[in-house]
């Protein structure tokens, strides 16, 4: 028992793997029980509705929603625009200028508009969410909660997922017209295109269903960023360091877990021909 | 409905701990109607845990704890929560919700459950608030309290609905001398006004000899009670070496496992 074991590096990696597995096999256990309690509550809140936390609700759309709005258009736009420029350095050299509107169009709506706001509410929200739940875990207010006889994840969880369900599809089409504005700009200063143009070539191949599915694309995210930071929050140990840990690592298992479910439900329009 | 006669909490065999590990195991008391009961023990022998398991907020490792007459270990949640609904608990750091003022912490319980209108509502909770000693604290955030108002604040907000059974951990840890014996008559006012049931978790023996009329000691290495009955009787009378020592503040020089 006291002898001391020489460290062999293949039994040390296996013991780091199995360990990794281990926790992701409790935390896809803790995020299943997390969906039922979830649903529990939400019938809870379906029987009485005079439970359920409506001002918290505001509150959290104002965080997520009013007050992301300023850095949402500011990254959209500015992505807009990198992706203008690099269509157009493509473009130019077949002279195929005026598809920048395609590319940009396309490539914003269908993917980058969603993910980009998706990214920042993971930061701005996700964490936040985290980082609340869990300091509200070291302080006994989940226990004192409970003892209330409140459900922690209907009184915490459900005012939060629906806050981001409700903001994120604003958020991102907001951020589709800041990107498209982004390309826009590209075009009549570098391409020389003219505004008129490049508006409608925009207009002509962008079909209402084009930005219909990246804003359901963000319903996806909304409900991930909101229960993952929200898991964390509750998984969180019992200390400040716990609730550090909490929050980063609601914001990489969100970004991860948006990937994720971004290739999966591109995978799947494709195969339903969008 | 209570089968064992006038006992509001029944705790039998209760072993409690954390993933595992016990802390205290064989735990086995009651706490009649309209008593003041209190658990006793040093730091770290597990009072605030014991008390954790008895509301039901973890599951006991094995063992079986009733509150008026009906498990709170073995019930379906929603009557779990309909039970909890039923006995206030005040946190040994108050466990205030600190993104509501502190009028709106105790209202909380009161909007929930009850159909009582606005201004009534906020009568309640300026007497609750009264009733502590915190009249002017209804629009304060918690942060901005102390640790003494904060937990009489949570006693408030524990009161709100009128519990017939209190659960306080460590009621005067934290308080100056003065408003500790203010909250021991509170405490005091509230069995003898309405009949409050309240089992305190603390260790300070002004409280103990002041209002408990039974205490059960709680030992470290033992992992279990190792005394249990009224206070002064157990400090005056006690065979055990360490049970006089505790409850006479004299050091703890003698462990329980040399006793005889
Ligand atoms: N959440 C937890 N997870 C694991 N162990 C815990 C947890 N909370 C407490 N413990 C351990 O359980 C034991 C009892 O802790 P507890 O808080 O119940 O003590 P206490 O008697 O209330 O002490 P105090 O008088 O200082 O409040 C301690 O050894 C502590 O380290
Ligand atoms: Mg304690």
């Amino acid at each position: 028992m006291t002898k001391s074991v020489k460290p062999n590096p293949i039994v040390d990696m296996m013991d780091k793997i199995g360990g990794a597995a281990a926790t992701f096999g409790n935390d896809v256990c803790f995020f299943i029980c997390f969906l039922g309690e979830l649903a529990k509550a939400s019938l809870v809140l379906i029987r009485h509705p005079g439970r359920f936390r409506g001002r918290d609700m505001l509150y959290y759309m104002d965080l997520c929603g009013s007050q992301a709005l300023p850095i949402v258009i500011c990254i959209c736009y500015l992505m807009g625009v990198i992706l203008g420029f690099q269509f157009a350095l493509q473009a130019q050299k077949v002279g195929a200028e005026i598809y920048v509107a395609d590319g940009v169009g396309f490539s914003i709506l269908k993917e980058l508009g969603p993910l980009m706001v998706a990214v920042i509410s993971t930061g701005r929200a996700g964490s936040a969410f985290a980082a609340e739940i869990g300091t509200m875990k070291v302080n006994e207010e989940i226990s004192a909660l409970e003892t209330m006889g409140f459900s922690p994840v209907g009184f915490l969880v459900v005012p939060k997922l629906l806050a981001m369900l409700f903001t994120m599809p604003l958020l991102i089409v907001f951020g589709d017209f800041a990107g498209l504005t982004g390309g826009f700009t590209v075009a009549v200063t570098m391409m020389k295109l003219t505004p008129v143009s490049y508006i409608d070539r925009t207009l002509e191949v962008l079909l209402p269903s084009t930005l219909t599915m990246g804003v359901l694309k963000g319903l996806v995210f909304a409900a991930v960023i909101a229960l993952v930071g929200c898991m964390r929050g509750f998984q969180a140990k019992s200390d400040a360091q716990g609730v550090g840990r909490a929050t980063t690592s609601s914001v990489v298992s969100s970004i991860f877990m948006i990937v994720v479910a971004d290739a999966v439900l591109t995978r799947l329009y494709t195969l339903w021909g969008y | 409905m209570v089968p064992k006669q006038g006992m509001i909490v029944e705790v039998e065999n209760l072993s409690v701990g954390y993933e595992g590990n016990v802390v205290l195991e064989k735990i086995t008391f009651t706490v009649p109607a309209g008593a003041i009961f209190g658990i006793l023990g040093g730091s770290g022998v597990g009072k605030s845990t014991l008390l954790k398991h008895m509301i039901g907020l973890y599951p006991p490792l094995c063992g079986e704890v009733k509150i008026f007459g009906r498990s709170i270990v073995n019930c379906p949640e929603t009557e779990k929560y309909r039970l909890m609904r039923r006995f206030g608990v005040t946190y040994q750091g108050g466990a205030l919700f600190s993104s509501m003022t502190v009028g709106e912490n105790v209202a909380l319980p009161l909007e929930t459950y009850t159909n009582l209108n606005k201004s009534e509502i906020a009568r309640r909770v300026q007497e609750k608030l009264a009733l502590v000693d915190l009249q002017g604290a209804a629009n304060v955030m918690p942060a901005e309290l102390s640790g003494g108002m904060k937990k009489r604040a949570g006693l408030a907000r524990a009161m709100a609905l009128d519990p017939k059974l209190l659960f306080f951990d460590e009621p005067s840890a934290g308080l100056d001398p003065i408003t500790s014996v203010e909250l021991d008559e509170l405490l005091l006012r509230l069995r003898a006004q309405f009949g409050t049931t309240i089992v305190i978790v603390t260790h300070e023996l002004a409280s103990i000899f002041g209002i408990t009329d039974t205490v059960i000691l709680l030992d470290k290495q033992a992992k279990t009670i190792v005394a249990e009955g009224d206070p002064r009787k157990l400090r005056d009378h006690s065979p055990s070496l360490w049970v006089h020592d505790f409850l006479n503040r004299q050091g703890y020089d003698h462990a329980p496992a040399n006793q005889e």
